[in-house]
Protein backbone atom coordinates (compact mmCIF):
# COMPACT_ATOMS: atom_id res chain seq x y z
CA UNK A 1 0.00 0.00 0.00
CA UNK A 2 2.62 2.17 0.81
CA UNK A 3 4.75 1.40 -1.85
CA UNK A 4 1.85 1.95 -4.33
CA UNK A 5 1.36 5.40 -2.59
CA UNK A 6 5.19 6.46 -3.25
CA UNK A 7 5.00 5.45 -6.71
CA UNK A 8 1.76 7.34 -7.18
CA UNK A 9 3.00 10.56 -5.47
CA UNK A 10 6.32 10.14 -7.71
CA UNK A 11 4.17 9.85 -10.59
CA UNK A 12 2.43 13.08 -10.27
CA UNK A 13 5.51 15.13 -8.97
CA UNK A 14 7.57 14.18 -11.83
CA UNK A 15 4.92 15.19 -14.49
CA UNK A 16 5.56 18.86 -14.29
CA UNK A 17 9.61 18.25 -14.86
CA UNK A 18 8.46 16.39 -18.66
CA UNK A 19 6.10 18.99 -19.09
CA UNK A 20 8.58 21.63 -19.23
CA UNK A 21 9.65 22.16 -22.44
CA UNK A 22 12.96 23.53 -23.67
CA UNK A 23 12.06 24.53 -26.74
CA UNK A 24 10.15 28.12 -27.09
CA UNK A 25 6.35 27.76 -27.71
CA UNK A 26 4.42 29.19 -30.22
CA UNK A 27 0.46 28.24 -29.15
CA UNK A 28 -1.82 28.54 -32.25
CA UNK A 29 -5.60 28.50 -32.55
CA UNK A 30 -6.63 27.18 -36.47
CA UNK A 31 -9.73 25.62 -38.26
CA UNK A 32 -10.48 21.90 -38.43
CA UNK A 33 -9.48 21.99 -42.15
CA UNK A 34 -5.54 22.35 -41.68
CA UNK A 35 -5.57 19.90 -39.22
CA UNK A 36 -7.99 17.32 -40.65
CA UNK A 37 -6.04 17.34 -43.89
CA UNK A 38 -2.85 16.37 -42.29
CA UNK A 39 -1.45 20.01 -43.66
CA UNK A 40 -0.57 21.45 -39.94
CA UNK A 41 1.63 17.74 -39.54
CA UNK A 42 3.67 17.97 -43.03
CA UNK A 43 4.20 22.02 -42.16
CA UNK A 44 5.39 21.60 -38.31
CA UNK A 45 8.47 19.91 -38.50
CA UNK A 46 9.80 22.28 -42.02
CA UNK A 47 9.14 24.85 -39.00
CA UNK A 48 10.89 23.65 -36.10
CA UNK A 49 13.84 23.04 -37.78
CA UNK A 50 13.93 26.65 -39.49
CA UNK A 51 13.19 28.49 -36.12
CA UNK A 52 13.55 26.38 -33.49
CA UNK A 53 10.65 27.31 -32.59
CA UNK A 54 7.92 24.41 -30.84
CA UNK A 55 4.55 24.77 -32.71
CA UNK A 56 1.40 23.62 -30.44
CA UNK A 57 -2.15 23.88 -32.18
CA UNK A 58 -5.49 23.39 -31.11
CA UNK A 59 -8.22 22.54 -33.93
CA UNK A 60 -11.49 23.94 -33.07
CA UNK A 61 -14.21 26.26 -35.52
CA UNK A 62 -13.24 29.51 -36.54
CA UNK A 63 -15.68 31.53 -33.84
CA UNK A 64 -13.60 29.77 -31.29
CA UNK A 65 -10.85 30.23 -32.53
CA UNK A 66 -10.97 34.06 -32.63
CA UNK A 67 -12.20 33.73 -29.40
CA UNK A 68 -9.13 32.36 -27.95
CA UNK A 69 -7.18 35.17 -29.58
CA UNK A 70 -9.71 37.58 -27.99
CA UNK A 71 -9.08 35.85 -24.50
CA UNK A 72 -4.93 35.97 -25.24
CA UNK A 73 -5.17 32.16 -24.81
CA UNK A 74 -3.23 31.42 -28.32
CA UNK A 75 -0.34 33.48 -29.73
CA UNK A 76 -1.34 32.96 -33.80
CA UNK A 77 -4.38 32.46 -35.43
CA UNK A 78 -5.08 30.60 -39.06
CA UNK A 79 -8.76 30.70 -40.07
CA UNK A 80 -10.96 31.55 -43.21
CA UNK A 81 -13.38 33.72 -42.86
CA UNK A 82 -12.37 36.70 -43.94
CA UNK A 83 -15.26 39.41 -42.64
CA UNK A 84 -14.95 38.29 -39.27
CA UNK A 85 -11.15 38.35 -39.61
CA UNK A 86 -11.45 41.83 -40.38
CA UNK A 87 -13.46 43.26 -37.60
CA UNK A 88 -11.40 41.00 -35.14
CA UNK A 89 -8.17 43.50 -36.56
CA UNK A 90 -10.68 46.39 -36.37
CA UNK A 91 -11.73 45.69 -32.78
CA UNK A 92 -7.67 45.94 -31.56
CA UNK A 93 -7.29 42.14 -31.47
CA UNK A 94 -5.52 40.96 -34.28
CA UNK A 95 -2.59 42.42 -35.94
CA UNK A 96 -0.58 41.36 -39.23
CA UNK A 97 -3.13 39.85 -40.73
CA UNK A 98 -1.80 38.13 -43.78
CA UNK A 99 -3.16 36.21 -46.37
CA UNK A 100 -1.56 32.73 -47.25
CA UNK A 101 -3.30 30.34 -49.75
CA UNK A 102 -7.11 29.23 -50.80
CA UNK A 103 -9.06 26.58 -51.12
CA UNK A 104 -12.42 26.97 -52.72
CA UNK A 105 -16.22 25.45 -51.02
CA UNK A 106 -17.81 22.88 -53.06
CA UNK A 107 -21.58 21.88 -52.56
CA UNK A 108 -21.87 18.15 -52.50
CA UNK A 109 -24.88 15.75 -52.51
CA UNK A 110 -25.81 12.61 -53.56
CA UNK A 111 -25.24 11.21 -56.66
CA UNK A 112 -28.57 10.65 -57.94
CA UNK A 113 -29.12 14.64 -57.41
CA UNK A 114 -32.59 14.59 -56.38
CA UNK A 115 -32.76 18.46 -56.79
CA UNK A 116 -31.56 18.59 -60.02
CA UNK A 117 -28.47 21.50 -59.13
CA UNK A 118 -25.83 19.86 -61.26
CA UNK A 119 -23.37 22.58 -62.75
CA UNK A 120 -25.45 25.11 -61.43
CA UNK A 121 -24.31 28.76 -59.91
CA UNK A 122 -24.29 28.60 -56.24
CA UNK A 123 -27.12 31.33 -55.93
CA UNK A 124 -29.42 29.11 -58.67
CA UNK A 125 -28.44 25.90 -57.02
CA UNK A 126 -29.14 27.16 -53.10
CA UNK A 127 -32.48 28.22 -54.47
CA UNK A 128 -33.52 24.79 -56.39
CA UNK A 129 -32.63 22.89 -53.02
CA UNK A 130 -34.81 25.31 -51.11
CA UNK A 131 -37.64 24.53 -53.03
CA UNK A 132 -37.65 21.31 -53.74
CA UNK A 133 -37.55 20.84 -50.18
CA UNK A 134 -34.81 18.49 -49.85
CA UNK A 135 -32.33 17.86 -46.83
CA UNK A 136 -29.98 20.76 -47.01
CA UNK A 137 -27.15 19.83 -43.73
CA UNK A 138 -25.42 23.07 -42.36
CA UNK A 139 -22.11 22.95 -39.90
CA UNK A 140 -24.55 25.37 -37.56
CA UNK A 141 -21.25 25.89 -35.42
CA UNK A 142 -20.20 29.40 -36.21
CA UNK A 143 -17.21 28.12 -37.96
CA UNK A 144 -15.39 29.75 -41.18
CA UNK A 145 -17.58 27.38 -43.53
CA UNK A 146 -20.76 28.01 -41.57
CA UNK A 147 -20.22 31.57 -41.71
CA UNK A 148 -19.55 31.52 -45.59
CA UNK A 149 -22.49 29.17 -46.12
CA UNK A 150 -25.05 32.10 -44.02
CA UNK A 151 -23.43 34.62 -46.78
CA UNK A 152 -24.26 32.71 -49.48
CA UNK A 153 -27.99 31.84 -48.41
CA UNK A 154 -27.84 35.84 -48.32
CA UNK A 155 -26.56 36.24 -51.60
CA UNK A 156 -29.13 34.36 -53.22
CA UNK A 157 -31.81 36.57 -51.92
CA UNK A 158 -33.26 33.71 -50.02
CA UNK A 159 -33.63 34.43 -45.60
CA UNK A 160 -31.56 31.69 -43.87
CA UNK A 161 -34.00 28.88 -43.86
CA UNK A 162 -33.48 28.82 -40.24
CA UNK A 163 -36.40 26.81 -38.99
CA UNK A 164 -37.28 24.78 -42.09
CA UNK A 165 -37.66 21.54 -42.03
CA UNK A 166 -35.19 20.59 -44.47
CA UNK A 167 -32.67 22.73 -43.01
CA UNK A 168 -30.47 20.34 -40.80
CA UNK A 169 -27.81 22.16 -38.50
CA UNK A 170 -25.27 19.14 -37.30
CA UNK A 171 -23.53 21.85 -34.95
CA UNK A 172 -20.48 19.71 -35.52
CA UNK A 173 -17.21 19.38 -37.36
CA UNK A 174 -17.10 19.43 -41.18
CA UNK A 175 -16.73 15.11 -41.52
CA UNK A 176 -19.23 14.58 -39.44
CA UNK A 177 -21.43 16.73 -41.36
CA UNK A 178 -20.91 15.16 -44.58
CA UNK A 179 -21.19 11.66 -42.54
CA UNK A 180 -24.84 12.87 -41.80
CA UNK A 181 -25.54 14.44 -44.96
CA UNK A 182 -24.67 11.14 -46.63
CA UNK A 183 -27.11 9.24 -43.97
CA UNK A 184 -29.93 11.11 -44.49
CA UNK A 185 -29.01 11.33 -48.54
CA UNK A 186 -28.88 15.14 -48.28
CA UNK A 187 -26.73 17.96 -49.49
CA UNK A 188 -24.28 20.40 -47.89
CA UNK A 189 -21.61 22.70 -48.77
CA UNK A 190 -17.76 21.64 -47.81
CA UNK A 191 -14.51 22.98 -48.90
CA UNK A 192 -12.85 21.35 -50.93
CA UNK A 193 -9.90 20.10 -48.68
CA UNK A 194 -11.57 17.93 -46.64
CA UNK A 195 -13.91 16.71 -48.99
CA UNK A 196 -10.93 15.15 -51.10
CA UNK A 197 -9.98 13.76 -47.66
CA UNK A 198 -13.85 11.85 -47.47
CA UNK A 199 -13.13 10.95 -50.93
CA UNK A 200 -9.56 9.39 -50.04
CA UNK A 201 -11.64 7.58 -46.84
CA UNK A 202 -13.90 5.75 -49.37
CA UNK A 203 -11.10 5.13 -51.76
CA UNK A 204 -11.83 7.89 -54.17
CA UNK A 205 -15.57 6.72 -54.85
CA UNK A 206 -18.02 8.13 -52.06
CA UNK A 207 -21.47 8.09 -51.90
CA UNK A 208 -21.83 11.77 -52.17
CA UNK A 209 -20.36 13.98 -54.68
CA UNK A 210 -19.26 17.16 -56.22
CA UNK A 211 -22.15 19.00 -57.61
CA UNK A 212 -21.23 23.01 -57.73
CA UNK A 213 -17.80 23.93 -57.92
CA UNK A 214 -15.75 26.83 -60.03
CA UNK A 215 -18.30 29.57 -59.07
CA UNK A 216 -16.05 32.99 -57.83
CA UNK A 217 -18.48 33.00 -55.27
CA UNK A 218 -17.26 30.06 -53.48
CA UNK A 219 -13.89 31.50 -53.05
CA UNK A 220 -11.77 30.24 -49.42
CA UNK A 221 -9.20 32.56 -48.37
CA UNK A 222 -6.95 31.69 -45.27
CA UNK A 223 -4.92 34.33 -43.42
CA UNK A 224 -2.72 33.92 -40.27
CA UNK A 225 -3.40 36.94 -38.05
CA UNK A 226 -1.01 37.61 -34.81
CA UNK A 227 -2.61 38.16 -31.56
CA UNK A 228 -2.52 41.93 -30.36
CA UNK A 229 0.46 42.52 -27.94
CA UNK A 230 -1.57 45.95 -27.17
CA UNK A 231 -3.91 43.40 -25.83
CA UNK A 232 -2.14 40.62 -24.71
CA UNK A 233 0.71 41.74 -23.48
CA UNK A 234 1.96 37.99 -22.53
CA UNK A 235 1.12 37.29 -26.11
CA UNK A 236 4.54 35.96 -28.34
CA UNK A 237 4.09 38.11 -30.56
CA UNK A 238 7.84 38.01 -31.63
CA UNK A 239 7.11 34.31 -32.74
CA UNK A 240 4.00 34.88 -34.20
CA UNK A 241 5.62 37.31 -36.83
CA UNK A 242 8.09 34.76 -37.46
CA UNK A 243 5.67 31.97 -37.92
CA UNK A 244 3.70 34.59 -40.27
CA UNK A 245 6.75 35.46 -42.09
CA UNK A 246 7.78 31.60 -42.44
CA UNK A 247 3.99 30.79 -44.17
CA UNK A 248 4.14 33.62 -46.36
CA UNK A 249 8.23 32.58 -47.53
CA UNK A 250 8.27 31.40 -50.97
CA UNK A 251 9.71 27.90 -50.07
CA UNK A 252 6.78 27.01 -47.59
CA UNK A 253 4.77 28.63 -50.02
CA UNK A 254 5.83 25.96 -52.21
CA UNK A 255 5.35 23.26 -49.50
CA UNK A 256 1.79 24.45 -49.31
CA UNK A 257 1.62 24.24 -53.47
CA UNK A 258 2.45 20.57 -53.13
CA UNK A 259 0.87 19.36 -50.31
CA UNK A 260 -1.44 16.68 -51.79
CA UNK A 261 -4.02 13.80 -50.90
CA UNK A 262 -4.56 11.27 -53.62
CA UNK A 263 -2.45 13.21 -55.83
CA UNK A 264 -4.91 16.32 -55.57
CA UNK A 265 -3.56 19.41 -54.53
CA UNK A 266 -5.49 21.08 -51.24
CA UNK A 267 -4.56 24.23 -50.67
CA UNK A 268 -3.25 27.07 -53.31
CA UNK A 269 -0.91 28.92 -51.82
CA UNK A 270 -1.53 33.10 -52.69
CA UNK A 271 1.14 34.93 -50.08
CA UNK A 272 1.50 38.56 -50.98
CA UNK A 273 -0.97 38.43 -54.31
CA UNK B 1 -20.76 -2.06 -39.11
CA UNK B 2 -17.52 -3.52 -40.60
CA UNK B 3 -15.37 -0.97 -38.36
CA UNK B 4 -16.48 -1.98 -35.15
CA UNK B 5 -14.03 -5.36 -36.25
CA UNK B 6 -11.39 -3.68 -38.09
CA UNK B 7 -11.30 -1.33 -34.70
CA UNK B 8 -10.61 -4.60 -32.41
CA UNK B 9 -8.28 -5.63 -34.79
CA UNK B 10 -6.63 -2.17 -35.06
CA UNK B 11 -6.21 -1.92 -30.95
CA UNK B 12 -4.06 -4.51 -30.97
CA UNK B 13 -1.85 -3.74 -33.92
CA UNK B 14 -1.76 0.04 -31.63
CA UNK B 15 -0.36 -1.07 -28.74
CA UNK B 16 1.55 -3.75 -29.81
CA UNK B 17 3.32 -1.96 -33.00
CA UNK B 18 4.33 0.78 -30.68
CA UNK B 19 2.09 3.59 -32.48
CA UNK B 20 3.66 6.37 -31.56
CA UNK B 21 0.78 8.62 -31.17
CA UNK B 22 -1.03 6.20 -29.34
CA UNK B 23 1.62 5.61 -27.02
CA UNK B 24 1.90 9.39 -26.29
CA UNK B 25 -2.32 9.85 -25.88
CA UNK B 26 -1.62 6.75 -23.20
CA UNK B 27 0.84 8.76 -21.27
CA UNK B 28 -1.02 11.67 -21.49
CA UNK B 29 -4.36 10.15 -20.16
CA UNK B 30 -2.75 7.76 -17.32
CA UNK B 31 -0.64 10.91 -16.37
CA UNK B 32 -3.52 13.02 -15.95
CA UNK B 33 -5.75 10.59 -14.73
CA UNK B 34 -3.23 9.69 -12.40
CA UNK B 35 -3.02 12.75 -10.13
CA UNK B 36 -6.49 14.04 -10.86
CA UNK B 37 -7.62 10.64 -8.73
CA UNK B 38 -4.88 11.01 -6.24
CA UNK B 39 -5.87 14.49 -5.60
CA UNK B 40 -9.48 13.51 -6.09
CA UNK B 41 -9.00 10.99 -2.77
CA UNK B 42 -6.75 12.83 -0.79
CA UNK B 43 -9.34 15.62 -0.83
CA UNK B 44 -12.33 13.97 -0.97
CA UNK B 45 -12.42 11.49 1.63
CA UNK B 46 -11.49 14.08 4.68
CA UNK B 47 -14.16 16.38 3.03
CA UNK B 48 -16.49 13.23 2.90
CA UNK B 49 -15.74 11.91 6.41
CA UNK B 50 -16.33 15.60 7.43
CA UNK B 51 -20.14 15.54 5.61
CA UNK B 52 -20.98 12.06 6.94
CA UNK B 53 -19.58 12.35 10.88
CA UNK B 54 -20.57 16.11 11.86
CA UNK B 55 -23.85 17.33 12.15
CA UNK B 56 -24.42 20.82 11.09
CA UNK B 57 -27.03 23.04 10.24
CA UNK B 58 -27.55 23.11 6.49
CA UNK B 59 -26.26 19.49 6.22
CA UNK B 60 -28.57 17.86 4.54
CA UNK B 61 -28.44 21.03 2.12
CA UNK B 62 -25.06 20.51 1.62
CA UNK B 63 -25.85 17.08 0.81
CA UNK B 64 -28.51 17.23 -1.35
CA UNK B 65 -25.91 19.87 -3.42
CA UNK B 66 -23.13 17.60 -3.28
CA UNK B 67 -25.32 14.92 -4.99
CA UNK B 68 -26.77 17.32 -7.06
CA UNK B 69 -22.87 17.62 -8.49
CA UNK B 70 -22.58 14.41 -9.19
CA UNK B 71 -24.88 14.94 -12.73
CA UNK B 72 -22.35 18.18 -13.47
CA UNK B 73 -22.36 18.30 -17.52
CA UNK B 74 -18.47 17.75 -18.10
CA UNK B 75 -18.41 20.34 -20.77
CA UNK B 76 -19.64 22.98 -18.41
CA UNK B 77 -16.69 22.14 -15.95
CA UNK B 78 -14.38 22.46 -18.75
CA UNK B 79 -15.91 26.02 -19.75
CA UNK B 80 -15.79 27.32 -16.07
CA UNK B 81 -12.27 25.89 -15.53
CA UNK B 82 -11.30 27.64 -18.84
CA UNK B 83 -12.52 30.73 -17.73
CA UNK B 84 -10.67 30.76 -14.65
CA UNK B 85 -7.00 30.23 -16.38
CA UNK B 86 -7.55 31.83 -19.83
CA UNK B 87 -4.85 33.94 -19.76
CA UNK B 88 -7.20 36.74 -19.41
CA UNK B 89 -8.86 35.04 -16.35
CA UNK B 90 -8.44 35.75 -12.64
CA UNK B 91 -5.55 32.88 -12.51
CA UNK B 92 -4.20 33.31 -16.46
CA UNK B 93 -0.62 33.59 -14.41
CA UNK B 94 -0.37 30.45 -13.69
CA UNK B 95 0.04 29.23 -17.37
CA UNK B 96 -2.28 26.02 -16.65
CA UNK B 97 -4.35 26.37 -20.19
CA UNK B 98 -2.90 23.84 -22.68
CA UNK B 99 -1.36 21.72 -20.58
CA UNK B 100 -2.07 18.20 -18.45
CA UNK B 101 -2.01 20.18 -15.25
CA UNK B 102 -4.66 22.34 -16.10
CA UNK B 103 -7.12 18.97 -16.51
CA UNK B 104 -6.31 17.72 -13.71
CA UNK B 105 -7.89 20.54 -12.16
CA UNK B 106 -10.99 19.88 -14.02
CA UNK B 107 -11.24 16.24 -13.33
CA UNK B 108 -10.95 16.81 -9.45
CA UNK B 109 -14.28 19.10 -10.12
CA UNK B 110 -15.43 16.14 -11.66
CA UNK B 111 -14.39 13.27 -9.40
CA UNK B 112 -14.84 15.11 -5.80
CA UNK B 113 -18.44 14.81 -5.67
CA UNK B 114 -18.59 10.89 -6.20
CA UNK B 115 -15.64 10.72 -3.40
CA UNK B 116 -17.25 13.16 -1.09
CA UNK B 117 -20.76 11.40 -1.46
CA UNK B 118 -20.10 7.61 -1.45
CA UNK B 119 -17.53 8.18 1.71
CA UNK B 120 -20.36 10.52 3.58
CA UNK B 121 -22.77 7.93 3.41
CA UNK B 122 -20.59 5.06 4.19
CA UNK B 123 -19.78 6.97 7.55
CA UNK B 124 -22.92 7.53 7.78
CA UNK B 125 -23.86 3.81 8.11
CA UNK B 126 -20.90 2.49 9.87
CA UNK B 127 -21.11 0.73 13.00
CA UNK B 128 -22.05 3.39 15.51
CA UNK B 129 -20.55 1.53 18.00
CA UNK B 130 -17.06 2.71 16.46
CA UNK B 131 -17.26 6.07 17.44
CA UNK B 132 -18.51 5.58 20.86
CA UNK B 133 -15.47 3.05 21.43
CA UNK B 134 -12.81 5.11 19.86
CA UNK B 135 -13.73 8.17 21.94
CA UNK B 136 -13.73 5.85 25.33
CA UNK B 137 -10.04 4.69 24.57
CA UNK B 138 -9.37 8.31 23.98
CA UNK B 139 -8.38 9.04 20.10
CA UNK B 140 -8.03 12.82 19.51
CA UNK B 141 -9.60 14.07 15.86
CA UNK B 142 -7.33 12.74 13.84
CA UNK B 143 -7.09 9.43 14.72
CA UNK B 144 -10.82 9.33 14.87
CA UNK B 145 -10.48 10.48 11.17
CA UNK B 146 -8.12 7.79 10.66
CA UNK B 147 -9.98 4.64 12.30
CA UNK B 148 -13.06 5.80 10.53
CA UNK B 149 -11.71 5.69 7.11
CA UNK B 150 -9.70 2.63 7.68
CA UNK B 151 -13.13 0.67 8.55
CA UNK B 152 -14.89 2.65 5.53
CA UNK B 153 -11.86 1.60 3.29
CA UNK B 154 -14.14 -0.91 0.76
CA UNK B 155 -16.21 1.74 0.18
CA UNK B 156 -13.70 4.30 -0.28
CA UNK B 157 -11.98 2.12 -2.66
CA UNK B 158 -15.15 2.30 -4.70
CA UNK B 159 -15.68 5.42 -4.68
CA UNK B 160 -12.63 5.41 -6.33
CA UNK B 161 -12.81 3.57 -8.78
CA UNK B 162 -16.19 4.89 -9.60
CA UNK B 163 -14.70 8.64 -9.82
CA UNK B 164 -11.73 6.97 -11.66
CA UNK B 165 -14.53 5.56 -14.53
CA UNK B 166 -15.92 9.39 -14.28
CA UNK B 167 -12.50 11.02 -14.71
CA UNK B 168 -11.10 8.55 -17.27
CA UNK B 169 -13.48 8.47 -19.83
CA UNK B 170 -14.48 12.25 -19.48
CA UNK B 171 -13.64 14.25 -23.20
CA UNK B 172 -15.53 17.44 -22.41
CA UNK B 173 -13.50 18.65 -19.75
CA UNK B 174 -9.92 17.79 -21.58
CA UNK B 175 -10.86 19.33 -25.00
CA UNK B 176 -12.09 22.70 -23.66
CA UNK B 177 -8.95 22.90 -21.12
CA UNK B 178 -6.16 20.59 -22.39
CA UNK B 179 -7.21 21.38 -26.40
CA UNK B 180 -6.02 18.55 -27.60
CA UNK B 181 -2.80 19.14 -28.50
CA UNK B 182 -1.38 16.62 -30.31
CA UNK B 183 1.53 14.98 -28.34
CA UNK B 184 1.20 16.97 -25.10
CA UNK B 185 -2.34 17.11 -23.92
CA UNK B 186 -4.39 14.59 -26.56
CA UNK B 187 -5.58 12.19 -24.41
CA UNK B 188 -7.52 9.13 -25.58
CA UNK B 189 -10.57 10.13 -25.05
CA UNK B 190 -10.01 13.60 -27.29
CA UNK B 191 -8.14 11.62 -30.02
CA UNK B 192 -11.62 9.70 -30.02
CA UNK B 193 -13.85 12.65 -30.38
CA UNK B 194 -11.20 13.61 -32.87
CA UNK B 195 -10.87 10.54 -34.83
CA UNK B 196 -14.49 10.25 -34.86
CA UNK B 197 -14.56 13.79 -36.09
CA UNK B 198 -12.69 12.75 -39.27
CA UNK B 199 -14.90 9.87 -40.08
CA UNK B 200 -12.19 7.03 -38.95
CA UNK B 201 -14.64 4.87 -37.32
CA UNK B 202 -12.39 2.00 -37.07
CA UNK B 203 -9.65 3.97 -35.29
CA UNK B 204 -12.21 5.70 -33.11
CA UNK B 205 -13.25 2.23 -31.90
CA UNK B 206 -9.52 0.83 -31.56
CA UNK B 207 -8.78 4.11 -29.43
CA UNK B 208 -11.62 2.89 -27.30
CA UNK B 209 -10.39 -0.46 -26.91
CA UNK B 210 -7.26 0.64 -25.62
CA UNK B 211 -8.82 3.28 -22.66
CA UNK B 212 -10.85 0.03 -21.48
CA UNK B 213 -7.41 -1.99 -21.40
CA UNK B 214 -5.86 0.44 -19.47
CA UNK B 215 -8.90 0.97 -16.75
CA UNK B 216 -9.44 -3.20 -16.96
CA UNK B 217 -5.88 -2.51 -15.52
CA UNK B 218 -6.11 0.12 -13.01
CA UNK B 219 -8.88 -2.22 -11.44
CA UNK B 220 -7.41 -5.31 -11.55
CA UNK B 221 -4.46 -3.53 -9.23
CA UNK B 222 -7.48 -2.16 -6.88
CA UNK B 223 -9.04 -5.41 -6.72
CA UNK B 224 -5.67 -6.81 -6.04
CA UNK B 225 -4.80 -4.13 -3.57
CA UNK B 226 -8.67 -4.85 -1.84
CA UNK B 227 -7.34 -8.96 -1.42
CA UNK B 228 -3.92 -7.21 0.19
CA UNK B 229 -5.90 -4.81 3.39
CA UNK B 230 -8.76 -8.23 4.13
CA UNK B 231 -5.83 -10.04 4.78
Amino acid sequence: MKKLITLLLFLVLALPAVAFAEKPVLMMSTTTSTDNTGLLDVLKPAFEAETGIELRWTAVGTGKALAMGQNCDVDVLLVHAPGAEKKFVADGYGVDRTQLMYNDFVIIGPAADPAKVKGMSVSDALKKIGQSGNIFCSRGDNSGTHKKELSLWKESGMAVPEKEAWYVQTGQGMLPTINVANEKNAYTMTDRGTFIKYEASHNGNPPIVILVEGDGALFNQYSAMAVNPKNCPNAKYDLAKKYIDWMASDATQKLIGDFKLMGKQLFTPNAGK
Amino acid sequence: MDFILEGIYKAFLLLLGGHEETWSAVYATVAVSSISICATVLLGAPLGFLLGYCSFPGRRAVRLVVDTLLSFPTVVIGLIVYGFISRSGPLGELGLLFTLQGIAVGQVMLGLPVVVAMVANAVENADERLEATLLTLGADSTQLLRATLWEVRYHLMLATVAAYGRIVSEVGISMMVGGNIKWHTRTITTAIALETGKGEFAMGVALGLVLLIIAFGVNISVSGLKRRVAK
